[in-house]
């Protein structure tokens, strides 16, 4: 029963694991770099669950001071998330251009493929 | 007169400026878009930054305290802070001086080897990548430190990708991968320890974290865990390191020389600041899990890479498992968790950027002349480049450790360190893997010296004067560092005390 409670308030870290271990999953089990790619920035979202969670206050606002609020979320989780995301998105992008030009150079994505042209040339 | 106001006036703000002046300069060198211009600029701006770094180094040694610089005026838990130690010193004067000492031989070597229309680009990488790794070393900041590896870890990913072979897209594709996940497993640790402490100032966090660790011990051994390992994927650690032998063998030479000497030092810098000042003022070292599997790891890493570098047929690759190895020297020398270890990993982390950065400007020059690295095709180059190969013996010596190069000097220190701890398995043990290093770098002196010169080297000669000073000025550091210590242990060994102090 305690376990059961634990994860029913606890739940935004267990999906902030699930998440991060999917996405680790597929970077490792698959051969096709869009979808390794794809698996990597999950991997990167579930962190900023893990930070979100943790600047968020039940029932909290967002930081406008004035008097008609009393509780706020801690803003310094997100303004951080957002680096983060610009930082994510920045490395996904760069990962796309590299697999479009490795598109071009072998004329295929998946990664064994790839290993065995060079393998043979 | 004027000199001396202007110095006062800007010497305040040095520690920003060290970020600031290479970042400044590749928005510069990605708007001019001519090459040889590009050059010029990033030489100015690298020749800049170890006077800048050398003398805030000056000025921590001398007076012994830290310079601290709060950007936007914003007190230290509040706002971001860059802070300049004995450490930060070090390391800062280290990269900024492999970084001007590299430039001469750019110009040339960038220009054989990346289309013309792409060099400014490569120049702004090149500074991003510099500003990046300055960065993580000066800044006081958790987060901070995290930006910074991003924005030298982009860089660098452009920059190994710039390479002619199309195995380089791949050898990039796959430090994306991994750099990411070491990066994003190095947030997560910060962000644990945020949660535990409310802090991203390191040296708030550290103050902070006795109570909390009190408190709740689980978290901030994860945030260990996580930090570890992700800035160990970074360090290229056993069994982290499959990124980086193609990362340096297909990158460009020019990057594979600027990387080799820093991109992983920075690493072990933030690696060294979090386990010692961060964790071990409430953990000592000595009782952290951490240390032993460091210990573990950097043998293996030790031994492995020196095996693989031994059967490697591309010498750029020998020389990437080879840095693996050596990592592994450096990351041994923490796990030791004793004065004389630590002043031997960071003494390392001097000598192995000068020696792998003079062996990699070598084959940056045998590139230029002959277009391959391959060990077949470098038969007989000793003869027809002699100056080149000359220096790259003396490094290569200084790599195997030999008495009187700079190699020398940290293996001792690595191997008391262990002796004061009674393991002779491990002075046996670096004792062995030195000997591996005799091996390949023994099998490449063979082939360079003792054999008919190749097709490919018939006509080689050796590269310009500007490609050749770089390469003699480290490969003469090597032998001077050999013999006079004071810029390599002089300055970490009273680090290392520091660092161990904090933890009394």
């Amino acid at each position: 029963m305690d376990q059961l409670k634990v994860f029913v308030t606890h739940y935004n870290y267990f999906i902030t694991i699930f998440l991060m271990v999917a996405g680790l999953y597929i970077v490792i089990a698959r051969g096709n770099m869009i979808k390794k790619l794809i698996g990597l920035s999950l991997f990167q979202t579930s962190v900023y669950l893990l930070y979100l969670s943790a600047g968020k206050i039940v029932g909290g606002t967002a930081p406008i001071y004035d008097p008609a609020f009393k509780f706020y979320s801690n803003p310094l989780p997100h303004v951080l998330i957002l680096t983060a995301i610009v930082v994510g998105v920045s490395t996904f992008a760069l990962g796309l251009a590299l697999v479009v030009r490795i598109h071009e150079a072998y004329g295929t994505v998946e990664e064994d493929e790839i290993f065995a042209k060079d393998d043979g040339a | 007169m004027m000199g001396a106001d202007v110095l006062s006036a800007v010497k305040p703000h040095f520690p920003i400026l060290v970020v600031l002046l290479p970042l400044l300069g590749a928005l510069f060198c990605a708007l001019i878009q001519r090459g040889t211009l590009s050059w010029l600029l990033t030489a100015c701006i690298a020749f800049v930054l170890p006077v800048i770094s050398g003398l805030m180094l000056f000025d921590v040694l001398k007076t012994g305290q830290t310079i601290t610089y709060e950007l936007g005026n914003w007190e230290a838990p509040f706002g971001i802070v860059y802070k300049v130690d004995g450490l930060s010193a070090l390391v800062l004067t280290l990269i900024t001086v492999i970084g001007a000492v590299i430039m001469p031989f750019a110009r040339r070597s960038v220009a054989y080897e990346i289309d013309s229309h792409l060099q400014s680009w490569f120049y702004t990488m090149y500074l991003l990548c510099l500003a990046g790794l300055l960065g993580i070393t000066i800044t006081g900041d958790a987060f901070n430190a995290f930006v910074f590896l991003e924005i030298s870890s982009l860089s660098t990913y452009v920059m190994i990708a710039l390479g002619k072979h199309r195995r380089a897209l791949l050898a990039s594709y796959q430090y994306l991968i991994m750099g990411t996940i070491g990066a994003t497993l190095y947030v997560v640790g910060i962000g644990l320890l945020y949660v535990v402490t409310g802090s991203l100032n390191f040296d708030d966090i550290a103050s902070r974290l006795g109570p909390a660790m009190a408190e709740r011990s689980g978290p901030v051994m994860a945030a260990l865990g996580f930090i570890t390992v992700g800035l160990s994927l970074k360090i290229a650690l056993f069994p982290m390191h499959v990124w980086l032998p193609n990362a340096y063998a297909y990158a460009p030479s020019f990057a594979t020389v600027f990387l080799a000497g820093t991109a992983t030092k920075a690493a072990i810098y933030l690696l060294v600041r979090l386990l010692f000042t961060v964790f071990g003022t409430t953990v000592p070292f000595e009782s952290m899990p951490v240390g032993h599997v460091l210990l573990a790891l950097g043998l293996a890493g030790m031994f492995i890479a020196a095996f693989a570098a031994v059967f490697e047929e591309n010498a750029k690759r020998m020389l990437a498992y080879s840095s693996v190895s050596q990592m592994g020297y450096i990351v041994l020398g923490i796990g030791l968790a004793n004065v004389s270890g630590l002043t031997g990993a960071l003494a390392h982390i001097v000598n192995h950027a000068v020696m792998k950065t003079a062996l990699f400007l070598a084959l940056g020059a045998v590139v230029y002349r002959i277009g391959t690295v391959r060990l077949g095709d470098l038969s007989g180059l000793g003869r027809k480049m002699p100056w080149t190969m000359v220096a790259f013996a003396i490094a290569g010596m200084g790599l195997m450790g030999i008495p009187g190069t700079a190699g020398f000097i940290t293996k001792w220190y690595l191997v008391l360190g262990a002796l004061e701890k009674g393991w002779w398995v491990i002075v046996f043990a670096i004792v062995l893997s030195s000997l591996i290093s005799v091996v390949y770098m023994g099998r490449i002196m063979e082939v360079l010296w003792f054999r008919e010169p190749s097709q490919a080297a018939e006509k080689a000669k050796d590269p310009p004067m500007m490609m050749l000073l770089p390469l003699w000025v480290l490969a003469l550091a090597t032998i001077y560092l050999g013999f006079d210590t004071r810029l390599s242990v002089g300055v970490a060994a009273p680090v290392a005390e520091a660092l161990f102090g904090g933890i009394k």
